[in-house]
């Protein structure tokens, strides 16, 4: 069956609170932060607000259940989504079916977390039952040896070189330097890229997120309630979603968008060369370099080449994690995967500031997330177009 | 190649020695299938019992029929290595002392790809023989090893922390009076040992074979009575911060059942078989434990030799049967006591053996030299339990299968 298109649906008032290294505050303190800004974005009382979608990883002993006592919302919509870098479109495509059908009128989509001093090597120790029992013991490098895993392989596979993923690091950080609430302030060249550390070869220092605390946030709601607000907004013209994609893969070269990549396009009824700016998730350049192919703007394999062919700058011929990304403006957490979809809105919204991409109005943010065992299981992608105020 | 392991230089006792530590202890119940396979030195997966499809990582559910009967069964070891990587940083602490530590991801001939540990010898893109192994945690981990052996490959620092292997470690054998002793003693130093130190309890006794025993080279006989809490404590004074491993062989036996027999053969066979492991374990064990990180030659593993009548007695052996299934008893307690060190503790079982006391029973029986053979190997495998020889391997299987069935036809009436 066709899926009926997000008419009448907009997302608007994107939010980021700005992220610290390490925070005493609590994942409830940073999401309320986020809440209230988009809250005070639109406009609204907490009391107007009826739908709540919270990502985030540090709310023990509470769920989103306890966060509506906590802050004092009577809502008669709650979602909660667990799916790490893939959040953001996720928490999107929910909220939106059910702003459309009118189980809700506005749905605060939220992720944050904090992020104490070891509270990532916590965080990693209880990760999920695959990795304490099939990864953690195997030298404990957490992700990063996980991703190396899948970094040599693929560099086997399709000839990719140390340089080409320092591409993609090197840019993101020149996009960084414009964004004020980047974590990362220092210009990085090819050459400190490359000099860098070694963390789990063939992946280095610069190939690595930095955890650290903060929160993001959006509205989804009706398009007639954002125009009445006055809200400069964005619709959702596509939106795909997969977990645990080719199973017998033994290792993941390609992530789920290449199972959706053709309907989604379909359905927004644009190619690869209409949009204005790429967010991808980008834990590890190899896995922006992935989206990159199984989205569709170059073949399989074809990333290196890409890379090599493109300017990945605000001001390039591909634009792509302009407010830096995780790479050069932190990883907080579950919001790491709200970090593209708030860029974009902004982007498209022609609100981005120093990070804006001139003229942009389409853009695509692309999620990845949840290292189960040996692989990211969930991904998701979204397409934006921006209706300015 | 693997670069042989030179000897240690002479402890400094002035450096600080390094404080034990372990890698990630917690699994799931499902996971601690591996440690109950790699106790014993098998590799064996989860393998759904109605589609054959083979599982990894231990699941609860059959991950392509949905079925939840899954069963552990022996498994192809054969494998390649599709991916590695060196790790040079980690937030755990007995990784970040060992660092850099090289992992992959392994595509098993059985189906499922798993990450593994990998032995020096191999990398991307080899065919490899896997193997369960159990490491510090005394958690079964899976160690991708070369097809073929290759020069020293016990030496490489990943298997050796797995294993118990003898080569530069300093082994006390308890009783050197045990027919067992000589042939052990030549068992471990043609594993690469060190210094053998023999306890010899009433030593105005004398006694065949002493001569042999002290002649030979990189042996040491010293005072110990394992029935005597003084003389253990003295030994472990003068070596207990270089016995490296400590190999249990004291034992005494009697025929005979419970009725008709006089309780005083018991009272012995308590008094040296359990009172005298705890004794050893008590003026050992903490200095063992304390010594698991001290480098080539830490302190590695206990061992104990039980009769596999631990499990269920012979009634012609009535006393000592229950004498070995307290001393097991006794043993388990230990790992568990153990286990916060890293130290291990490894329980050989063996059927009869050829000796004096068992001189009536018809074989098989188990030759010292068997023994011997079977618990170093044991050592260089690193396995936790050792069924030697074919009467005690043949009970192991029977009461895995059924404990009560076992029972009875070890007690008389069934054919």
């Amino acid at each position: 069956m066709r899926r009926a298109p997000y008419d009448g649906v907009v997302l608007a008032c994107p939010v980021t609170v700005p992220y610290v290294r390490y925070s005493q505050e609590t994942a409830h303190w940073w999401i309320a932060r986020a809440l209230r800004g988009a809250l005070d974005a639109a406009g609204m009382k907490p009391a107007e607000l009826d739908g709540l979608s919270i990502s985030s990883f540090t709310l023990f002993p509470d769920t989103p259940v306890g966060l509506t006592q906590h802050l004092g919302l009577t809502l008669r919509w709650l979602d909660t989504v667990p799916t790490g870098g893939a959040s953001g479109v996720i928490a999107l495509r929910r909220a939106a079916r059910a702003v459309q059908a009118g189980d809700t009128d506005v749905v605060a989509c939220v992720a944050g977390d904090s992020n104490y001093i070891d509270s990532f090597r916590k965080l990693l120790s209880a990760f999920s039952r695959f990795s304490m029992d099939a990864i953690y013991p195997y030298g404990f490098g957490g992700p990063n040896a996980t991703f190396a895993l899948l970094t040599d392989a693929y560099m086997a596979e399709y000839g990719a070189t140390a340089e080409d993923f320092g591409r993609i690091a090197v840019a993101q950080r020149d996009n960084a330097l414009r964004n004020p609430y980047a974590l990362m302030k220092k210009p990085l060249s090819m050459e400190q890229y490359l000099a860098a550390r070694p963390i789990a070869d063939p992946i280095r220092l610069f190939d690595c997120v930095m955890p650290c605390a903060g929160s993001e946030a959006f509205l989804v709601m009706r398009e007639e309630d954002a125009v009445k607000r006055g809200l400069p907004f964005a619709r959702p013209r596509a939106t795909i979603e997969r977990h645990n994609p080719y199973p017998d893969d033994p290792v993941q070269l390609r992530g789920g968008w290449a199972l959706d990549v053709g309907e989604f396009w379909e359905m927004a009824e644009w190619g690869p060369d209409d949009v204005d700016l790429v967010q991808t998730y980008d834990d590890y350049p190899v896995i922006s370099m992935m989206q990159m192919e199984d989205l569709g703007f170059c073949e399989k394999g074809g990333g290196p080449d890409f890379v090599r062919s493109h300017d990945l700058t605000v001001s390039g011929d591909f634009p792509h994690n302009t407010s830096g990304g995780q790479l050069s403006a932190g990883q907080a957490g579950a919001a790491g995967g709200y970090l593209g979809m708030v860029e974009a809105l902004r982007q498209v919204t022609n609100t981005a500031g120093p990070t804006q991409v001139d003229g942009a109005r389409r853009a695509l943010v692309s999620g990845f997330g949840m290292a189960n065992y040996d692989r990211g299981v969930c991904s998701g992608a979204a397409l934006l177009e921006g209706v300015p105020a | 190649m693997t670069t042989p392991l030179a000897p240690p230089p002479k402890k400094n006792p002035q450096v600080r020695t390094q404080v034990p530590t372990l890698p990630p202890t917690i699994r799931s119940r499902a996971a601690t299938g591996l440690t109950a396979m790699a106790a014993e030195g098998r590799f064996a997966l989860q393998h759904c019992a109605e589609c054959g499809a083979v599982q990894y990582p231990p699941r609860d559910a059959c991950c392509k029929c949905l079925s939840t009967d899954l069963d552990w069964r022996d498994t192809d070891t054969g494998a390649q290595v599709l991916a590695e990587t060196r790790i040079h940083a980690s937030p755990d602490v007995y990784f970040r002392e060992r660092l850099p530590w090289r992992m992959g991801s392994v595509k098993l001939a059985a189906g499922p790809v798993a990450i593994c540990h990998l032995h020096g010898d191999v990398g991307r893109g080899d065919r490899v023989r896997m193997a369960l192994k159990l490491d510090k945690a005394g958690q079964g981990v899976l160690i991708a090893l070369p097809q073929e052996r290759t020069d020293a490959m016990e030496d490489d620092p990943v298997l050796r922390s797995l294993t118990a292997h003898p080569k530069h470690r300093r082994v006390l054998i308890s009783d050197a009076r045990s027919p067992l002793a000589a042939p052990l003693a030549s068992a471990l130093l043609k594993a690469g040992a060190a210094t053998i130190f023999m306890g010899e309890a009433e030593s105005w006794r004398r006694w065949p074979g002493r001569d042999a025993l002290a002649a030979m080279d990189k042996v040491e006989l010293l005072p110990l009575d394992v029935t005597d809490a003084t003389s253990v404590a003295k030994l472990a004074g003068e070596i207990g911060g270089k016995t490296d491993i400590l190999i249990n062989t004291a034992c005494f036996v009697r025929p005979g059942g419970v009725m008709m027999q006089d309780t005083v053969f018991a009272k012995d066979e308590m008094e040296v078989n359990v009172m005298g492991l705890m004794r050893l374990a008590q003026a050992f064990g903490p200095a063992m434990a304390g010594r698991t990180a001290d480098g080539t030659n830490s302190a590695v593993a206990f061992v104990n030799i039980l009769s596999a009548y631990a499990l269920v007695p012979d009634p012609s052996y009535g006393g000592f049967s229950a004498s070995q299934a307290a001393a097991r008893s006794v043993s388990q307690t230990l790992r568990s006591e153990f286990r916060a060190s890293g130290l291990r503790m490894m329980n050989v079982y063996t059927g009869p053996t050829d000796d004096e006391w068992h001189q009536p029973l018809p074989p098989p029986k188990v030759a010292p030299s068997a023994l011997a053979r079977a618990i170093v190997d044991g050592l260089i495998e690193g396995v936790e339990d050792v069924w030697c020889g074919d009467v005690a391997q043949d009970m192991a299987e029977r009461w895995n299968r059924d404990a009560k069935v076992l029972e009875r036809e070890m007690t008389g009436g069934s054919t």
